[in-house]
């Protein structure tokens, strides 16, 4: 199943892009982070995605896609301390049930809510308490309308919802902390970037990487596919690896509030 | 005997609260400490957690004591993965200062009649407690 295989191919290139990147940003957002929390953050996210990292290395090679992002959930519940796990890991196992068809525009979309919802149910943060959930709800809603209303290929709609997760850190820099470990900071939390939102930029940034590489034919999976490739299947294929990423997008989501 | 779960973010910390709760007179209730990164870093669990609920729970229930933010977080994912383990354990969490809250419920959870119930509610009585006259 070319789809499949291909859907397959790009969850495990998200996840290599988004571990390389949360390895070379661990100091960065560990910096935002001793502002205004822990200091945990950054070496949190490296170790949790190298652990993903080998983990999707190790997975059956017959696992669906829904299942790999599955196991990227449950792999960071395990092994990222703090708030990350239960907020990135925890979302994203439990949005991965929607997946479980496949990646598609709709089904990326129905994880993208799914995600979002888990994030604010399980950190209790609203849109303006200084979190992750000030990049992740402009980047969901705006990747869903860019699907659904103006009917962009998905490509399109996550450059879109990228655009909007980064205008969503900017805001979180005036804002006071309502949530976490910043919240116990008041007023001093206010002219500080939110790690969470932060880090939930840098994945979904990843994410549009690996489907712009994917979309763009650098990696021509079709060849390997056993289907023909009529103009209409790669075109439908690609939409589905960019699905993929977006999926993980969504699920990348972080520590925004908690400690 | 309802079971306790001390979660902080110190494994040293949650082994002290549990230590110091142990010491209450009669309370030899099952108080299970949880605490740190499986690492041994400062952080919580909820691998960690969900193990110490199962270990602390003799039947009657288990009564969850937190410290900060992803304790919490840790805390109700485990409940939620011992629920999709089809698991028979009550749990609840308590909303509860995490030392004196403790031992309060240490003392409520020996008793022979405790439910979940009354040891949540008595660990959340540490509210109104107060250091100073």
């Amino acid at each position: 199943m070319a789809d499949r295989e291909t859907q397959r191919a790009a969850v495990i290139a998200a996840v290599e892009r988004v571990a390389d990147r949360m390895t070379a940003e661990k100091t960065y957002l560990t910096e935002l982070d001793s502002a205004i929390g822990d200091a945990d953050h950054g070496a949190n996210m490296a170790r949790g995605f190298e652990a993903v990292r080998e983990k999707i290395a190790d997975a059956d090679a017959d696992a669906d896609p829904g299942d790999l992002v599955k196991t990227v959930g449950v792999t960071l519940i395990s092994e990222v301390g703090g708030a990350s796990g239960p907020l990135y890991g925890g979302s994203i196992m439990s949005a991965s049930t929607e997946l479980a068809d496949g990646i598609t525009a709709e089904s990326s979309v129905a994880f993208a809510e799914a995600y979002l919802a888990k994030v604010k149910d399980r950190g209790g943060a609203e849109l303006g308490a200084k979190t992750m959930v000030d990049a992740l709800t402009p980047a969901v809603h705006t990747y869903k309308k860019s699907i659904e209303t103006d009917d962009l290929p998905p490509l399109e709609a996550l450059a879109k919802a990228v655009d909007a997760a980064e205008r969503g850190v900017n805001y979180t820099v005036p804002l006071r902390a309502q949530k976490g470990r910043a919240s116990y900071l008041g007023w001093r939390s206010v002219g500080h970037q939110d790690p969470g939102a932060t880090s939930t930029l840098f994945i979904m940034e990843e994410l549009l990487a690996t489907a712009e590489e994917y979309l763009d034919g650098d990696v021509d999976l079709e060849q390997d596919a056993t289907s023909p490739t009529s103009p209409d299947d790669a075109e439908e294929s690609a939409a589905e690896g960019d699905d993929d990423d977006t999926a993980d997008d969504d699920t990348a989501d972080d520590d925004t509030g908690g400690d | 005997m309802v079971g306790l779960v001390v979660v902080s973010h110190s494994a040293k910390a949650a082994e002290g609260i549990a230590e110091v709760a142990a010491q209450m007179g009669s309370a030899d209730a099952e108080i299970v400490p949880a605490g740190g990164t499986p690492d041994g870093g400062i952080g919580t669990s909820a691998d960690r957690i969900r193990e110490a609920i199962e270990s602390a729970d003799a039947g009657d229930g288990v009564v969850v004591l937190v410290d900060l933010g992803s304790a919490v977080m840790n805390a109700e994912l485990a409940i939620e993965m011992l629920d999709a383990e089809d698991s028979d354990v009550e749990v609840e969490i308590a909303d509860a200062p995490i030392l004196e809250g403790t031992l309060n419920a240490a003392v409520t959870a020996a008793g022979s009649k405790a439910t979940v119930e009354s040891v949540v509610a008595s660990a959340e009585d540490a509210w109104d407690y107060r250091k100073l006259n």
